[in-house]
């Protein structure tokens, strides 16, 4: 009896930068494809629903007050992370998905990428989507992008990281910060890149992972009042509509999926164009 | 804040110098402007829109059905699909340029029209409304060819049929902002304007006309609220576009929820003009007034709340109170005037509401020593010092001639009170120190930041809101996103 034993991992949330269980204490059991006990993941409640609002309330302020370079380096230090680990999640990758390990690399190094793409747009945004406007009269008018706020995002179902880094990390390059809920089958990809954050200078708060039941933690992130934005990625048609509903509460962007997908579409979904207008004189 | 004594100079007196209604040359009826020429309503019912100065009847105008807007949908569906989705950019900019120099033609007519319909005075539908709407045809006319270079990727597409409902407090106004950049994108439209201020959208129809736009590229359906809804509820519309209440704005997002269609959203504000020591006091004194009583306070984006630092509080409201009792009130077709009717009986309802909780609340009242006249709707400019951030007055659009007053101490803290709002569309920043004015302006949750000025507008700027005052842009280039499908 010399073989060593596993040491197995806990799979919790992450709210502002923290990793507590569900304040609920509740977990789920998330298998394989072929039914195979993978792991007990907390089961994120309503109530930390809100807890994680008010953490990207707060983180997004610390967020945007950062240089446009400072935050670039940030997402970019994140993608050093994912390399640096990358066996382990295409390990992750390959057992919530049920790819080969071959195919699940090819995965994380297609989402490390999408890291690294996204890390560059934060100091570009500005310059592609903003203007100096030519006025007709004695005014210095500039449009700047500046991001929405918290942006909820619904992760989708089958694409437990790849899609999870376009959904999430297209609203963090502009300035969001994100209350995500991870693929409720296929969360533990997202759990671990989730713990990558807190070691790649993220203030706490900008991107809150919360693992669960979609059906019944997606309509309270559509209805609170303090999220700006939400992707609906991860949901049907149906769902989608009764969560869109909700969101008109409180005037929310909202993201459907769309049957052609541009990035600029996803990077252009949660920024809003603020104009000022000075004036010129002596 | 000290007591409330000021001079009371009043307005100076000059002799009348009316503008002629007869130049309106206004028609007895109207009918819809559906595939390309007028037609009656289905239901051959009509409602009147009065003249808010004086409450005559200027004249009767369709109120369309459900089938009516059904005619119109269709209409603008099948243009789109048999010429205008077959015209080339160059072509669509030809015809905007068209209805641009034709609305500069015409523009003395339509500016008595504005005025007589909407209550505005005469000096603001002629200097700002009217010129204002040929430049944004003229603006967008320029981009109908150079779509590929707008930064939405090579030739991107229109969405197709754009329903547009648009407010009475800019009507023709508003009306070019809606269909100029919807026209250059490649879509159709059909226009519903505000109940109480149908004229100038008929007038332009006519000029649709003389600029022989295609039949049923552009129609216009008058009504009230239900016309505007069977617009919004119409499957074959792709996208809806709003310019109101917050209010009616959330009820249409949760319509268009569950469809596929497109929306933007133009809705209320209540915009905080912040006003610092070091700044100059006659040019505030000027942009204060002009953030609040320009347009009778009817606008979206006005300066409702003044945040004055508290070391220069008490000279500035003194010298606002003697200059809000100098504004002229009354006739709009004077040239003279400075502050004209209240748009509707019901807007000023709730005016009289809104004002009447903030003395109920506390607020001290000021009102302007001007006379109003015995008819029409009429509401004398109103200040409110000591305001708190709690009372209704601070918190809710009135949507009329009356500014809110509140103090603050350090730029935190007037960033702080100028966010405590769910609104977020536009705001004032009053200093001679560059530095600290964009240290404010990046840190406003607004669409839209004057600073040493307010209430400006231009077809190259864009303008909208954040949070519950919207989504989407109307003005330069970013507006051509709100009708392409990228």
């Amino acid at each position: 009896m010399s073989e060593r034993l596993d040491v197995k991992k806990t799979y919790k949330l992450l709210i502002n930068g923290a990793f507590p269980r569900s304040e609920s204490g509740r977990s789920y059991e998330v298998t394989s494809l072929r039914g195979a006990f993978l792991a007990n993941v907390a089961q994120a409640s309503r109530k930390d629903v809100r807890d994680a609002v008010v953490a990207a309330r707060a983180a997004q302020a610390k967020w945007w007050a950062l240089s446009a370079y400072n935050r670039g380096q940030v997402i970019y230090r994140l993608a050093e992370m994912a390399e640096s680990r990358r066996e382990e999640l295409a390990e992750h990758v390959s057992l919530a998905e049920g790819l080969k390990l071959k195919a699940a690399r090819a995965v994380v190094a297609r989402a490390t990428d999408r890291v690294v793409w996204y890390a560059g747009w934060s100091d570009k945004v500005a310059q592609v989507f903003g203007s100096s406007n030519p006025v007709a009269g004695p005014f210095f008018n500039f449009s700047v992008p500046t991001p929405s706020g918290v942006v909820g995002v619904v992760a989708e179902q089958d694409s437990s990281l790849e899609a999870f880094v376009e959904a999430v990390f297209a609203p963090i390059a502009v300035g969001n910060a994100v209350v995500a809920l991870a693929s409720e089958q296929r969360p533990t990809p997202s759990v671990l890149l989730g713990e990558m954050t807190a070691t790649s200078d993220f203030p706490g708060g900008v991107l809150n992972v919360l693992t669960g039941f979609t059906g019944e933690l997606a309509p309270t992130l559509a209805a609170h009042e303090d999220v700006d934005g939400l992707d609906l990625a991860g949901v049907d048609e149906g769902f989608a509509d009764e969560l869109a509903l909700l969101g008109a509460g409180s005037i929310k962007r909202i993201l459907r999926p769309a049957s052609e997908d541009s990035p600029l579409r996803r990077l252009r979904a949660f920024i809003e164009t603020s104009t000022v207008w000075h004036t010129i004189g002596q | 804040m000290g007591e409330l004594t000021t001079s009371r100079l009043g307005a100076m007196q000059y002799d009348p110098a009316p503008e002629s209604p007869d130049i309106a040359h206004l028609q007895e009826r109207y009918g819809l402007f559906i595939d390309g020429s007028f037609t009656d309503p289905s239901a051959s019912e009509s409602f009147a829109t009065v003249n808010p100065a004086n409450e005559v009847v200027l004249a009767h105008v369709a109120q369309a059905s459900n089938e009516d807007v059904n005619a119109a949908v269709t209409a603008a569906r099948r243009a789109y699909e048999t010429k205008w989705s077959k015209t080339t950019g160059a072509q669509r900019s030809k015809y905007l340029y068209r209805i641009a120099r034709l609305i500069q033609e015409r523009s003395r007519e339509l500016a008595v029209v504005e005025t007589l319909d909407n209550g505005k005075p005469i000096r603001e539908s002629r200097d700002v409304d009217i010129p204002l709407a040929a430049a944004h045809f003229f603006y967008y006319a320029g981009w109908a060819d150079k779509l590929d270079y707008a930064g939405f990727g090579l030739s991107p597409r229109p969405l197709g049929v754009a329903g547009q409902i648009i407010p009475w407090n800019f009507p023709l106004l508003m009306a070019a902002w809606k269909l100029a950049p919807a026209l250059a994108a490649g879509n159709t439209c059909v226009l519903k304007p505000a109940e109480t201020t149908p004229l100038t959208a008929l007038v332009l129809a006519e000029i649709l006309q003389q600029a022989e736009l295609p039949p049923g590229v552009v129609n216009v359906v008058t009504g009230d609220g239900t016309t505007g809804a069977a617009l919004v509820d119409h499957p074959d519309v792709d996208k809806i576009a709003f310019t109101g209440s917050t209010e009616v704005g959330r009820m249409i997002q949760r319509r268009v929820a569950t469809s596929h269609k497109h929306l933007t959203l133009e809705l209320g504000g209540k915009g905080a003009n912040i006003v610092f020591e070091d700044a100059p006091v006659d040019e505030v004194i000027e942009g204060i007034i002009d953030g609040i009583f320009f347009n009778q306070g009817h606008v979206c984006c006005a300066g409702s709340r003044l945040l004055v630092q508290e070391s220069v509080a008490d000279e500035v409201l003194r010298r606002l109170l003697r200059r809000v009792d100098q504004l002229r009130v009354g006739d709009p077709l004077d040239k003279n005037t400075d502050v004209g009717a209240i748009n509707s009986a019901a807007q000023l309802a709730r005016i009289e509401e809104l004002t009447a909780y903030g003395e109920e609340e506390g607020a001290t009242r000021y009102t302007s020593s001007c006379t109003l006249p015995d008819r029409g709707y009429w509401f004398a400019p109103t200040v409110f010092a000591d305001v708190a951030q709690s009372h209704r007055i601070a918190r809710e659009e009135i949507f009329g001639p009356v500014l809110s007053v509140l103090t603050f101490r350090t730029p935190e803290e007037a960033v702080a009170k100028a966010n405590n709002t769910n609104y977020g569309l536009a705001c004032g920043v009053w200093s001679e120190k560059g530095s600290r004015t964009l240290w404010v302006a990046e840190r406003l949750r607004a669409g839209v930041v004057w600073a040493n000025t307010y209430n400006r507008f231009d077809p190259a700027s864009p303008f909208g809101g954040v949070r519950e005052s919207g989504f989407g842009r109307e003005g330069g280039r970013h507006g051509l996103e709100a009708y392409l499908d990228v």
